[in-house]
């Protein structure tokens, strides 16, 4: 069974014509090419396939792709603008808030979407904010300080 | 500090169509230049003996070679890979030091069996420990080469030159250089770094010992960066393969009738493999499901609560890795006497990216690209697996998502070969996360029995250390007692299974568990001899680096003495691992009603002989730190007999944001010694710390790992008890 669904994707109005059951997950990394998106856990505990549906955090892996008809989607390929990082981006590069790397998409797309309900939030608050995003090689304390970097450079309104 | 945008892995050398380099013909196909082939396995490798060098060749045998180009560029060509440790970044600081050139004009490429030469995997802090030195010794070489060739063009003797970013000048004679770039321009030279090639003293370098940021941080924020799991291939099918329910079942029958009904579905048995295959991830998993499947499941009689009596019952005769003086002559002296048993249970290695593979064939060749720590192994695993010659099959290693030990075999790489050898698609297999907790080769449960004891003065008088299926690593005590025995029992050949699963290294294998155990022993004794727990470890220290290593982890931490417990939460846990020494002190609260531990803070100090990139080793401490708070305090795998219960991270906790403690260190200045390895050693020191940590703050006993809020309580319940 296929259906046509549009949706916005990283600024661009996309059309699919696929099985209405899919996972955003894979339609992205398979059927679109945007494997900076990544399989964790394929149950939403991990948060490493985290992007953004409109101005919130979704876990990718747990949506059908028939639930973003009509949304305004971004991944972590969307992020930097005319060849330039993202000030979250940039961040966690100035940073190092990264080892093997693998987590670091969806960190990013949960910092971005936290940052836009909360533009300035205290560092517990990005703690809880990103508590459910898991990282193994240990970036945490990095990853902390890299918002708290982003979120002072960020003038209002202009996260996305 | 200066960033370097551009990324070290070589894209354009992977995605190259799969073509076969003989040794001999690497110089070919690298062009024009100077080539130093170098061995850092040392000697003869029958592995890589096997491709014979025509007679007016080049040396007997090399692991690996930097090639500098005709441009001047500088690239090594290595089979060790990148899983986040960041030897892409220490390696490249190491070449360009020695070779004085631009960090940025050296590349890495690694972990790919066709450009680069045999290796045994990357593990164990052998990239810099190992590799390291013997590259530096390899560029050290092409520098003489260099120096040689500028002497000749500028006609000024070698001494009197020095080189500054590749160009090569006249001391006497600003005026007069030469770039290495145009020395090597339409050379062909190769030679080997057989002899003692000069390499540079540490107060000579300029690149080697400075922080370097991380160089593909450009790439893995904007999601450019490569795992195994992101290639794609046109036809490529996704692969989900029919898992027995528990380990070790041998399979029977599947009925895949269910799973056919889903358009596209296509099935392939071959012996006991049978797999499913969609163009589309998510078909293929909704098929899996629908498939029945009978296997004959394995009985074992052990749980993940009974697992130490089935150590006791298992064990076969203990090997003395270790004695000196005599234990009962040492227990006659003894004031006071501890007997502990401590307790650890499987731990999963839970890397962020499950394994992954993808491979394709184009004639009778083979290329998958894998995520593992072990080009070659999959190479050959695949070579036999096919029964093709390892010439035929190319393996390519891109960015790995964290292995620590647990991607050292392949079986989804073989899996993915077999399946595109009798398909003839590219097939992609990722374990999803029930299955790389299943199929993990998990650190194994341990057990240790310790018995030692203390005279009046609070000496150790002796030392009776038996530890149980976590390996010798880290076992032979640290401190300096006339009458010790260390005694290790575990799983020789030929021993009937012991573990239900497979088990295999963990960061620091079997480290974090002897450290555990005999950090414990050392706070326990500490307070039995009424002293403060560092003042007790002082007195008992004799090796001036271990003492040196725990009085600066001490200074940084601000300690001050007090006997224990002191409720401060102060936790102390001391090590070394592969020759690098290291103390960890923290600071904890238990809460008292929960049981629940926070770490708020820990100092760390670390003599690792020379250290080449201080930021990269300041961010493994902090990994350390933070990954062994997991096997502390949360992490244990449930299972009965051969059924693993545990298969996703909603029933696997590890560290979270909120669990995380300030973190600084103390890297001991010791540039003139060789570099020991930084990407393990302070894993070793957070179960100890905790503990005794725990103790300090509540007076309560941990013997078993992980520390969880229930096993806390309890051991809070038992001292309120006495």
């Amino acid at each position: 069974m296929q259906e046509t669904i549009s949706f916005h994707l990283n600024g661009n109005e996309t059309v699919l014509k696929t099985d209405p059951s899919q996972t955003l997950l894979w339609v992205l990394r398979n059927h679109l090419n945007l494997t900076g998106t990544k399989y964790g856990c394929g149950s939403g505990f991990c948060g490493a396939c985290t992007v953004i549906i409109d101005k919130e955090a979704v876990r990718s892996c747990s949506i059908p792709i028939s639930d973003v008809a009509g949304k305004n989607v971004i991944t972590i390929e969307g992020l930097a603008k005319d060849g330039k990082l993202h000030p979250v981006q940039q961040a966690f590069v100035d940073h190092d808030a990264l080892q093997c790397g693998y987590c670091t998409p969806g960190m990013i797309m949960n910092a971005v979407a936290l940052l836009i309900k909360n533009p300035k939030p205290a560092r517990e608050q990005i703690v809880k904010g990103m508590e459910d995003n898991f990282c193994r090689c240990g970036a945490h304390i990095r990853i902390i300080k890299a918002i708290e970097t982003a979120a002072s450079k960020i003038e209002g309104g202009t996260i996305l | 500090m200066k960033r370097i945008m551009n990324p070290r892995i070589d894209e354009k050398a992977y995605t190259k169509k799969p073509f076969l380099i003989e040794r001999r013909d690497f110089l070919k196909y690298l062009g024009g230049g100077i080539v130093i082939l170098f061995a850092p396995l040392g000697g003869c490798h029958s592995k890589i003996a096997a491709t014979s060098l025509p007679l007016n060749a080049l040396p007997d045998d090399f692991n690996s070679f930097l090639h500098i180009s005709e441009e001047g560029l500088v690239t090594c060509y290595t089979g060790k890979i990148e899983m986040g440790q960041g030897p892409i970044i220490a390696l490249a600081q190491m070449m360009a030091d020695e070779l004085d050139v631009a960090f940025e004009n050296v590349k890495m490429v690694m972990g790919d069996t066709e450009l680069c030469p045999w290796d045994d995997g990357t593990w164990g802090s052998t990239s810099i420990r190992e590799f390291g030195p013997e590259m530096r010794k390899a560029a050290g070489k092409a520098r003489e080469i260099l120096l040689q060739m500028a002497s000749e063009k500028l006609k000024v003797p070698v001494s009197q030159l020095q080189v500054t970013n590749g160009i090569v000048t006249d001391m006497k004679d600003n005026s007069r250089s030469i770039s290495y770039a145009t020395l090597t321009k339409g050379k062909k030279i190769q030679k080997s770094s057989i002899g003692k090639p000069k390499v540079k003293d540490a107060k000579d370098f300029k690149v080697i010992g400075k922080p370097h940021h991380r160089v593909d941080a450009i790439q893995k924020v904007t999601g450019a960066a490569k795992y195994a799991g992101d290639y794609k291939f046109p036809g490529m099918l996704f692969a989900r393969i029919v898992r027995p329910s528990s380990y070790g079942a041998k399979f029977i029958s599947a009925d895949t009738s269910e799973a056919e009904k889903i358009e596209g579905i296509r099935v392939v048995r071959d012996k006991d493999l049978v797999a499913l295959l969609h163009e589309n991830r998510d078909k293929v998993d909704e098929a899996i499901v629908k498939v029945k499947a009978e296997f004959l499941p394995v009985k074992l009689d052990v749980n993940d609560k009974s697992v130490t009596e089935h150590y006791l019952r298992s064990a076969k005769k203990g090997n003395i890795t270790n004695t000196k003086g005599d234990i009962e002559e040492g227990r006659k002296i003894a004031a006071k006497i501890t007997e502990s048993v401590y307790y650890d249970g499987y731990v999963a290695h839970s890397p962020m990216e499950p394994h992954a593979a993808v491979a394709t064939i184009e004639g009778d060749k083979i290329t998958v690209w894998a995520s593992a720590q072990t080009p070659f192994l999959v190479r050959d695993q695949v070579s036999h697996e096919l029964g093709i010659s390892p010439d035929m099959v190319r393996v390519i290693i891109p960015f790995v998502g964290g292995g620590f030990g647990g991607k050292g075999d392949n079986p989804q790489a073989i899996i993915a070969a077999r399946l595109t050898k009798l398909t003839g698609k590219p097939i992609m297999v990722t374990w999803t996360r029930e299955e790389e907790f299943f199929f993990d080769t998990l650190r194994s449960a341990a057990l240790h029995t310790v018995k030692s004891g203390i005279s009046k003065e609070g000496k150790i008088t002796f030392w009776d250390f038996n530890a149980y299926y976590c390996g010798d690593r880290g076992a032979e005590t640290i401190y300096d007692v006339n009458h010790q025995k260390t005694t290790i029992y575990d799983q020789e050949e030929g021993d009937p299974q012991v573990h239900p699963f497979a088990t295999g290294p963990w960061r620091a294998p079997g480290n974090s568990n002897n450290t555990f155990a005999r950090e414990m022993q050392i706070c326990q004794m500490a307070a039995a001899a009424g002293m403060d727990q560092i003042e007790f470890r002082l007195k008992n220290l004799a090796d001036e680096r271990m003492i040196k290593v725990l009085k600066a982890a001490a200074e940084k931490f601000g300690y001050t003495p007090a006997k224990g417990p002191s409720h401060r939460g102060f936790g102390i846990a001391l090590g070394t691992d592969v020759d690098t020494y290291v103390a960890v002190i923290i600071e904890l609260r238990v809460d008292a009603k929960t049981g629940h531990v926070q770490v708020v803070r820990a100092s760390c100090a670390q003599d690792m002989g020379m250290c080449v990139n201080p930021l990269g080793t300041l961010m493994q401490i902090e990994g350390c730190i933070t990954m062994g708070l997991g096997y502390s305090l949360s992490e244990e795998l449930k299972f009965e007999g051969t059924n693993m219960l545990t298969r996703n991270w909603d029933s696997y906790e590890i560290p979270k944001f909120s669990w995380v403690p300030d973190i600084d260190a103390v890297i001991l200045d010791r540039m003139d010694q060789p570099p020991h390895g930084g990407g393990e050693p302070a894993v070793i020191c957070m179960g100890g710390a905790i503990a005794s940590g725990i103790f300090d703050a509540t007076g309560a006993l941990l013997y078993q790992m992980p520390m969880t809020p229930e096993r806390v309580l309890q051991a809070i319940k038992k001292t309120s008890a006495q």
